[in-house]
């Protein structure tokens, strides 16, 4: 439990471990812009084949769901005996729950596509790939940037989890605070964390706004995937 | 220039037929009108000939080429397309939707620029709009967007279904003016579905009217749709006012005008009273060299030796030789007379049209 002893926080000790903040920052960031950059490879077509061929989407949904349900300490425990405390265990964990969010949300876009839209364009000639690349992808942006908007920030949230194999980035200091009783540290990897999940929100968000300057005036609207479980940090 | 040779189609666990043992020849520059009530198969027949929908059975030839031997994607590039609910890439521009078909055909951006803005100056649209989203444009501007980038590429077939249906009566109307001035000049080969028997009347040079089951009822021009349906179902689906409608679509040229009591404006009052009596009026038309200038009633021809003394009043029922009997009718009637005046080119004097002669062409059919 934290120590109330202890002063709030200790700005002398936050001065004197700048190197240390900065590339743990640096690490959280490389462990989620990774895990969603591969989660986006993999979901990406896994999408595309589950909306082109209706059938195969239950399957693709019920498999990640089930990675999604996994709690991530049990998931850590299964891997190290493979894959050991290396940066591939911390990332295996995090691509898995990135996946349904992001093929949730690419599909319910592609899906949203107005059906006139598409006749319209296949009645002028478009081919199948034609259709999917200029007509049905960018309309399902917005979608698709929501569900990665998710998928990233719920990202930023898991990699604290990942402190348990010692591949956690800012979670490293939530971990040390906790079992040393040092509320400096447990603060700090806290709000950097947070922060930097709401930086990268908003930055995804102007992206989003920069891409699509037609869905500020309109157009075909889907709400976003988001999934039930939100991951917390398992002690303490 | 399209021909469909018993074209069927039957839909996948549907046991009815929705398009049944269709044939329609289709001329050059002709525009074709399908009509018929909801689900009788118009826009089935109007997808298969560009291959969105297979046929069942039968043979399609667009430019004497089948349909089912030709790349789709290649077909569908040559043929311009419009849907009722126009189907605008939401996100692109006015300028890019209309530029959709010559950038797949490759032109360069210098001759899709000048052609978008072509096409923009021939439907009516500001150019301010080049930039702006579909959702940003009103419903008419949509539907003009939708047909003129239908007409891009100039394909010589244009497949048009309900194109001006999600507007008012009044943008309606006017779109269809708009689209047969257009369509005057450019002379495509059109294919035109609507469910609207006056929009057919007005848009066609051959109506084919189609039954429950895309069974083919009649293939005519519209006037003879309207002077001898083909059979009760016909009758029934034009509708009521069957005679007023043909009336809409004949000219007053084509019956000829009647001779009327006509003076010239020198000529003396004992001159006009002689063509009074002949005619069996009270009045005479007054010409000035052929040139319509009005009308003088006997009353007003009292005291005074010539007609130069008698300044002519003003027909308030005047008609033009290119005027349609409907319209005739109508300012006979409103003007509570019973004769028009008929008027050519530069307001010269053609004849004068009776009520009794309209409604002997009414009876005629
Ligand atoms: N893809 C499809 N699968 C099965 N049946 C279809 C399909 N498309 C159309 N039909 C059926 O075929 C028949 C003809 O439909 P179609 O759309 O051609 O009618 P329509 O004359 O255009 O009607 P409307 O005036 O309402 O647009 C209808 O009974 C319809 O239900
Ligand atoms: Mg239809």
């Amino acid at each position: 439990m934290i120590a109330l002893a202890d002063e709030l926080i200790r700005w002398d000790w936050v001065f004197s471990h700048g190197q240390e903040i900065w590339s743990r920052f640096v690490q959280h960031v490389e462990l989620t812009v990774i895990a969603v950059g591969v989660g986006l490879l993999i979901s990406f077509p896994l999408a595309i084949v589950a909306h082109r061929h209706r059938f195969l989407y239950t399957p693709i949904a019920w498999f990640t769901g089930l990675l999604y349900t996994i709690p991530s300490i049990a998931l850590f425990v299964i891997l190290l005996p493979i894959t050991g405390l290396s940066y591939t265990t911390a990332e295996i964990g995090l691509v898995s729950y990135t996946l349904l969010i992001l093929i949730r949300n690419t599909v319910v876009g592609l899906s949203g596509v107005p059906e006139d839209v598409k006749e319209a364009a296949r009645g002028m000639g478009y081919t199948q790939r034609e259709l999917l690349w200029r007509v049905e992808l960018p309309l399902a942006l917005p979608a698709i940037m929501a569900g990665i908007r998710i998928a990233v920030v719920s990202t930023i949230g898991l990699v604290t989890v990942a402190a348990l194999i010692g591949r956690g980035g800012l979670g490293q200091f939530i971990l040390e605070g906790l079992q040393t009783f040092f509320n400096t540290e447990i603060l700090l990897g806290a709000v950097l964390s947070v922060a930097l999940a709401l930086a990268a929100d908003a930055a995804l968000l102007g992206a989003q706004r920069v891409l699509t300057p037609w869905s500020r005036t309109g157009g075909p609207r889907t709400r976003p995937f988001i999934p039930w479980k939100k991951p917390g940090f398992p002690i303490g | 220039m399209i021909s469909l040779e018993g074209v069927s189609k039957q839909f996948r666990g549907s046991r009815r037929l929705a398009v049944s043992n269709l044939s329609l020849e289709i001329s050059e520059g002709e525009t074709v009108v399908l009509v018929g009530p909801s689900g009788c198969g118009k826009t089935t027949t109007m997808r298969m000939i560009n291959r969105l929908i297979e046929p069942s059975a039968g043979t399609i030839l667009v430019d004497g080429k089948d349909v089912m031997k030709q790349d789709p994607v290649i077909l569908r590039r040559g043929i311009g397309y419009v849907i009722q609910s126009i189907g605008l890439l939401p996100h692109r521009t006015v300028a890019q939707n209309i530029a959709t078909v010559p950038k797949l055909a490759d032109w360069d951006d210098r001759r899709i620029d000048a052609r978008v803005d072509e096409l923009m100056e021939t439907f009516g649209l500001d150019p301010e709009l080049k930039d702006r989203y579909p959702s940003e444009l009103s419903g008419g501007q949509r539907q003009r967007v939708g047909v003129a980038r239908a007409l891009a590429v100039d394909p010589p077939v244009m497949l048009m279904d309900e194109p001006f249906a999600a507007v008012d009566p009044i943008v309606r109307a006017r779109l269809q003016d708009e689209f047969l001035g257009i369509q005057e000049r450019l002379r495509k080969t059109i294919v035109f579905v609507t469910h609207d028997i006056d929009e057919a009347i007005k848009m066609a040079d051959r109506i084919a009217i189609l039954n429950i089951g895309g069974i083919l009822e009649q293939y005519a021009p519209p006037e003879e749709i309207l002077r001898a349906p083909a059979n009760a179902f016909v009758e029934d689906f034009v509708g009521a006012e069957r005679g007023l409608k043909r009336l809409a679509l004949i000219k007053v040229a084509e019956i000829g005008v009647e001779d009327g009591p006509v003076v010239d404006r020198e000529a003396s009052s004992e001159e006009a009273l002689r063509v009074m009596e002949k005619f069996g009026y009270d009045w005479a038309t007054v010409v000035d060299e052929g040139r319509l200038l009005g009308w003088v009633d006997r009353g007003s021809l009292d005291g005074r030796p010539s007609l130069a003394d008698v300044p002519p009043r003003r027909f308030s029922a005047y008609v033009t030789a290119d005027s349609s009997l409907r319209e005739a009718l109508d300012a006979i009637v409103t003007n509570q007379t019973n004769v028009a005046v008929v008027a050519g080119d530069g307001d010269r004097y053609l004849g004068i049209l009776t009520v009794e002669r309209i409604s002997q062409e009414i009876v005629s059919s």
